[in-house]
């Protein structure tokens, strides 16, 4: 007996239909191409700074004093003077930084000098904050060979403001 | 004469490579796509520093304040003067209390611009500091140049 093929036709390929899904896939493409932007990373430097340190009395004799690092500015805000302890270092950064690694020295861990130590800015109204963070960033810490922050002065704090320079 | 039939095959390219490429670059993008520019501002630019890295976790309460170069403050998307950032302050303590959790867990995060004044920066954590938060963040940018 001969069998009828019921379909008609000999091998009949079943086409799935490639373009909606081809369509979104485009779309979603353009989305992220047109939503991607390169940004640089950001980080924090922490401050703690609560309202009663402002007004408490002299420091406890065990603990060091803060050593305080002046920031002067000129008329146009820019850094024009960094004293460390009223020493002047004139306006360089990696000096500032040497000055404060050889007080700090490789000792880490609880209680070492590293732990301890505090550094408090004091800064004129008019200079621009971008100096300040260089001054933090001197004083915190600097990146080894491998890229790694070793952590210098952790305790960091603002004197309290310098009135505005009068119009 | 019998002529025979032509094959009428439809001639279509090979889509496969093209889908394959499609996929990895929607792939490289969805990884790449940063959310977390909804804290960002324009207006902001922030100072470099090469120890500036992203923290390793989530601050646990963070309030995100931006310092515009005229010493102005931009808090959801609303730009006020520091002595206007009281009830903006308040609310947030509200909320804190509210969860029953002390105001030091909240880390206020300073997203100053980097030629503001450093006065005005320090007003802006006196401000905060007179509605007892005490921790702080001064965000700076990733130094990638050198």
């Amino acid at each position: 007996m001969k069998v009828r093929n019921l379909s008609g036709n000999k091998s009949e390929r079943v086409e799935i239909p490639m373009t909606p899904m081809i369509d979104i896939v485009f779309q979603l493409l353009v989305f992220f191409i047109m939503t991607f932007q390169i940004v640089a990373q950001e980080g924090d430097f922490n401050i703690r700074m609560p309202m009663a340190a402002m007004s408490e009395g002299p420091p406890p004799i065990d603990k060091l004093p803060p050593m305080v690092v002046r920031m002067q500015a000129d008329s146009q805000g820019n850094l024009a003077q960094i004293s460390l302890n009223q020493r002047p270092l004139g306006v360089s950064m990696q000096l500032l930084h040497d000055e404060i690694r050889q007080v700090i020295g490789d000792d880490r861990g609880p209680g070492s000098l590293q732990e301890t130590a505090e550094v408090e800015l004091d800064c004129d109204y008019h200079l621009r904050y971008e100096h300040v963070i260089e001054v933090i960033t001197a004083v915190s810490g600097y990146l080894d060979g491998s890229g790694n922050i070793v952590r210098l002065v952790e305790n960091i704090k603002f004197a309290p403001p310098r009135p505005a320079p009068s119009q | 004469m019998r002529i025979k039939k032509k094959n009428s095959e439809v001639v279509g390219g090979d889509m496969t490579p093209m889908i394959d490429m499609t996929f990895q670059l929607i792939a490289f993008f969805m990884v790449l796509i940063n959310f977390t520019q909804a804290e960002q501002d324009d207006r902001i630019v922030l100072p470099d520093s090469e120890l500036a890295k992203p923290p390793d976790g989530p601050l646990d309460y963070p309030i995100t304040l931006h310092l515009t170069k005229e010493g102005t403050v931009i808090i959801g998307g609303e730009e006020i003067p520091i002595s206007g950032l009281q009830p903006y302050l308040s609310r947030e303590a509200n909320v804190l209390r509210i969860r029953g959790r002390p105001l030091s867990d909240a880390t206020i995060i300073i997203r100053g611009h980097k030629d503001a004044p450093t006065g005005r920066v320090q007003e802006l954590i006196k401000e905060c500091q007179s509605s007892n938060f005490e921790t702080f963040a001064l965000r700076a940018k990733e130094d990638v140049g050198n």
